[in-house]
């Protein structure tokens, strides 16, 4: 099967990638995973075996790099000066708001499934069964962290965002 | 908000490319070139994007598809193009990765074809010839047709015997203006 040129992903999918990051761990940390991501991606390149969703695998790589940073940095929330970049006005329903800075410095300090959940679900635009594969759980566990996360969301912050 | 960072430096200190490529604008249109660890791999004339992505797509498919656009290890190239555009350099000097060569006659005609000087023209049976078989001309102009890497392996330089241009993979006006450039065609009129 012939694999298209790397560029092209980091062409397609480089601010994906870097939203997904700043998103999971605030913008300090955020270039750092990226870079770690996007090389430990060439490196293994050549050996994959399944281009059908390389965008999902790159943010399976990502995710890894995520939690290897809360690993280092302890359990401590992550800092959130700015919200992430806005998608393009997603399907799934989040629109930037003006609160959008409070909300985002609410969902960095979830835990980190919660976290990655509803960031891949509502900052990506990612379907259920692409949250699952890319952070390697089940789909029902997917939606329980969104669930989980979207319901902490409304009890400590009174954010209400749609399911 | 700061989109991400670029990380051609990083790539490139990571040793992880197997294929670095640069996309310049010449006096002969749009170029791509691409190197490997060996030397210079292709040189395609890439003026629509679809060439671009089909010349990309099939170093991709037959050397690797770490491919990344990575300018430097292509500087030694690029300096050689813009000195002999510019009329200061008759020879390059850089080292050629035949890879997207068929190996055979084919390779044997372009190594032939390398070691024509600067100014000067064969004919196509010529070619043949020094490649081992005089008769296959035809042949000769398939495999120079073929050339991966034109301009530095100079197939602008083989012509027909009757004094025709034959034929160019950038198409004949290219051909016309390398040869000018040489010396050995008058300059083209502008149009």
């Amino acid at each position: 099967m012939d694999l298209p040129p790397f560029q092209t992903l980091l062409d397609r999918y480089s601010h994906d990638v870097h939203r997904f990051l700043v998103a999971n761990v605030g913008h300090t940390d955020a270039d750092d995973c990226y870079q770690e991501t996007w090389i430990a991606a060439l490196r293994a390149y050549p050996g994959l075996q399944n281009a059908a969703n390389l965008r999902g695998w790159l943010l399976t790589i990502a995710s890894r790099k995520a939690i290897d940073a809360h690993r280092v940095r302890g359990r401590q929330a992550m800092p959130m000066a700015e919200p992430p970049e806005p998608a393009e006005p997603s399907e799934a329903g989040f629109t930037p708001k003006e609160d959008a800075a409070e909300l985002w410095a609410a969902v960095g300090a979830l835990p980190a499934k919660q976290r990655a959940a509803v960031v891949l679900r509502y900052l990506l635009d990612a379907e259920y069964p692409t949250v699952a594969a890319t952070m390697g759980i089940s789909e029902a566990a997917a939606r329980r962290n969104v669930h989980e996360g979207l319901k902490r969301l409304r009890e400590e912050h009174g954010h209400e965002w749609p399911a | 908000m700061s989109g991400p960072p670029d990380l051609t430096e990083a790539f490139e200190r990571s040793g992880l490319i197997d294929v670095s490529y640069v996309v310049d604008d010449s006096p002969v249109g749009r170029l791509l070139l691409a190197a490997t660890g060996e030397g210079l791999v292709c040189l395609h004339y890439v003026n629509h994007d679809q060439d671009l992505e089909r010349s990309l797509e099939q170093l991709a498919a037959r050397i690797s598809p770490r491919v990344v656009r990575a300018p430097r290890r292509l500087d030694a190239p690029r300096r050689e193009l813009e000195e002999f555009f510019g009329g200061q350099r008759r020879g390059f000097d850089i080292p050629l990765d035949y890879a997207l060569v068929k190996p055979g006659f084919t390779r044997r005609v372009l190594e032939q074809t390398a070691q024509i000087p600067f100014g000067q023209t064969l004919t196509y049976k010529g070619v043949a010839g020094m490649a081992g078989n005089d008769r296959a001309f035809r042949a000769a102009g398939t495999a120079l047709g073929s050339n991966p890497l034109p301009i530095v392996v100079p197939c602008h330089r083989v012509l027909h015997a009757s004094g025709g241009l034959g034929g160019y993979t950038g198409g004949l006006d290219i051909k016309r203006k390398l040869l000018a450039i040489e010396g050995v065609l008058p300059e083209p009129l502008g149009d």
